[in-house]
């Protein structure tokens, strides 16, 4: 982590109240980004990602209790009031999300849509609002852009929806991007241009970045450092080379082993991870992926672990029986 | 007034009708009988008619003829006259009742369904209470206090159409409130104001149009069973159900004085049903593929 963090997590915890009792969706969490960075958050569908990031948006759903520190630009996102709120967010947050149908507003078109988040932040008059979109779509790949500004999202593939989305979330010129499964719903062949375009926008902009996604494989190349959740905590958090090269923690190698490999022979069975994460609404006295867990041990079901720092800086895991693979033996 | 009426009528043909698709046959007459009746409602005062008032005793009940082109009533007055004169009265009630309606019922339904919690609630509650009260008591007790006029019967039907908008414009926020572009909007710092008018509104619009305009339909043989009821507007002015009202008196001697005016009512309720769910049929498929 280098410069001043532009965001700092701090023990942050996000109750969800359900039917059967109150859901921890986020449990302890801290995490810090500094300015330009990226930070990738990876964990399985229901590990508390997009939980995390609507807690940093401070965007929860109304019943959720939030507890904890979130400190964006020097500021407690906690603690402000809803207006100061809403201004620090235009100013300096924006969000993109996993699925383009859903994201764009479908009876807009997509001039209207970016016109007015630009004239809403940047104050600029309307033919400049609409240069400046034209110019925006262009950044991002959209060929033909003047055209594209009076088709409505219906019109575009999956793609270049993500890529308007993506044009609408810079058009503010935020300092930091959330990037929640930007690439889950797109085909694989458009993911890595929607990672390489989010990925030059951010060095061209030196805006800091959180990728949140389910394949170690995107974070790979991408982040700066990595944060991997499980059952709304943070198990293993190290910066990506330290990791890669030499992960601790069984359920970050059990996540990456469970990626297809391109070498494998055809029909080799995928390695999947036994069971189910834990119901969160009832947590276990030990740690949460002990029963799913091939180095489990008398320990771990007693006690949680603690997330504790590894040989190398920055590298923290929570575990008991950690591992000692070295890179290649599981990549 | 007359204007107003027309710019609406307008605006509910010519933007759905924009994104070319095929409405068939049946959609463009049923626009077209509208935009007659209409353009025939507005110009009623300059066209050269007979006063729809003038009563001529000696004229009862007169048949078809160069003078009086759909004959005369049971008091010798211009059935063709009334009959124009009364569509004004029928479109503006059935216009404007379901205005009100619209703008209280879609803001009630629109707020409701983005801030939830105790506002929704109450919304929801008192909507419940009006759809519990007996329409026809409640316009008997309004005329009865305040004296029928058009004003006031377009006032209790406006109001007895609220829940309905209200429940459609609520439905629609709700399925709309929580999708990622409000949220995305959230994100960018938009007010409350922003995100209701510019993201949600634009959204709901299109269905409570829709609606809208099957609450026209309804509101105009709503008016009419009023009307026939004695509850509608006040004669001498004459409006579709109290044509057919005064009508029934003569059913055996003039059927036709019934059935005119039976016809017209017809006609435009059939017309604002088709075009209504035309409208309807085109917005659904668009929000059901997003």
């Amino acid at each position: 982590m280098s410069g001043p963090a532009l965001l700092t997590i701090e023990d942050v915890v996000v109750e969800l109240p359900t039917p059967r009792g109150n859901l921890r969706a986020v449990d302890h969490v801290d995490l810090s980004l500094g300015a330009g960075r990226t930070l990738g958050i990876v964990g399985e569908s229901g590990c508390g990602k997009t939980m995390l990031s609507r807690a940093i948006l401070q965007l929860l759903p109304k019943k959720a209790k939030l507890s904890g520190r979130v400190i964006f630009d020097g500021q407690d996102l906690v603690r402000l009031n809803a207006e100061a709120l809403r201004r620090l967010r235009a100013r300096g947050i924006a969000v993109v999300f996993q699925d383009p149908m859903t994201s764009l507003n479908p009876v807009l078109t997509i001039g209207t849509q970016l016109v007015e988040t630009l004239q809403e932040h940047l104050e600029l008059d309307a033919a400049a609002a609409r240069r400046r979109s034209a110019e925006l779509l262009a950044a991002v790949g959209i060929p033909a852009p003047e055209q594209r500004l009076s088709q409505y999202p219906h019109q575009l593939s999956g793609g270049m929806r993500q890529r308007v989305a993506i044009a609408i979330a810079l058009s503010c010129e935020p300092k930091l991007l959330i990037a929640d499964e930007p690439t889950t719903a797109l085909d694989v062949t458009i993911q890595a241009q929607i990672l390489d375009l989010l990925a030059r926008e951010q060095r061209r902009r030196h805006m800091a970045m959180i990728l949140i996604t389910h394949d170690l494989g995107v974070v790979a190349g991408r982040a700066d450092e990595v944060a991997v959740m499980y059952a709304g905590r943070v198990v293993e958090r190290a910066p990506t080379p330290a990791l890669f090269k030499n992960m601790h923690m069984p359920y970050t190698a059990a996540l990456l082993a469970a990626i297809p490999k391109i070498e494998a022979a055809p029909h080799t069975p995928l390695a999947a991870i036994p069971g189910r994460p834990p119901d969160q609404t009832r947590p276990l006295k030990g740690c949460s992926f002990a029963p799913r867990c091939r180095n489990v041990g008398d320990q771990c079901l007693r006690s949680k672990p603690a997330l504790t720092t590894a040989e190398t800086e920055g590298h923290c895991y929570a575990c008991f029986h950690p591992l000692k693979i070295s890179a290649g033996v599981s990549a | 007034m007359a204007t107003l009426e027309l710019d609406i009528a307008e605006d509910v043909v010519v933007s759905p009708a924009r994104r070319s698709r095929k409405l068939g046959l049946l959609f463009w007459a049923a626009i077209g009988w509208l935009v007659f009746v209409l353009l025939v409602a507005i110009l009623a005062p300059v066209l050269p008619l007979p006063s729809p008032t003038d009563m001529d005793m000696l004229e009862r009940r007169g048949p078809i003829s160069a003078l009086h082109w759909l004959g005369t009533d049971a008091l010798g007055r211009d059935e063709f006259a009334r009959l124009i004169f009364g569509a004004r009265i029928s479109l503006t009630v059935g216009l404007f009742a379901p205005i009100i309606g619209l703008v209280i019922g879609g803001a009630l339904g629109l707020l409701a369904g983005y801030f939830r919690g105790r506002f929704e609630s109450f919304v929801v509650g008192s909507m419940d209470v009006l759809l519990a009260f007996p329409p026809l008591i409640l316009a008997l007790a309004v005329t009865a206090y305040l004296g029928q006029s058009i004003l006031n019967l377009t006032c209790i039907l406006g109001v007895l159409g609220i829940p309905a908008f209200m429940r459609v414009a609520r439905a629609s926020t709700l399925t709309l409130a929580r999708r990622e572009f409000v949220i995305a909007a959230q994100a960018l710092g938009a007010t409350h104001a922003r995100i209701i008018i510019r993201e949600l509104l634009p959204n709901v619009a299109l269905p409570l149009l829709a609606f809208f305009l099957l609450g026209v339909a309804v509101t105009i043989v709503v008016e009419g069973a009023l009307s026939f009821l004695g509850l509608g507007v006040p004669p001498p002015i004459s409006s579709w159900g109290s044509m057919i009202g005064e009508g029934r008196e003569s059913l055996e001697v003039a059927p036709m004085l019934a059935f005119i005016p039976a016809i017209a009512m017809f006609l435009t309720v059939l017309s604002f049903n088709l075009v209504g769910d035309t409208l309807r049929a085109l917005t659904d498929p668009r929000q059901g593929a997003l």
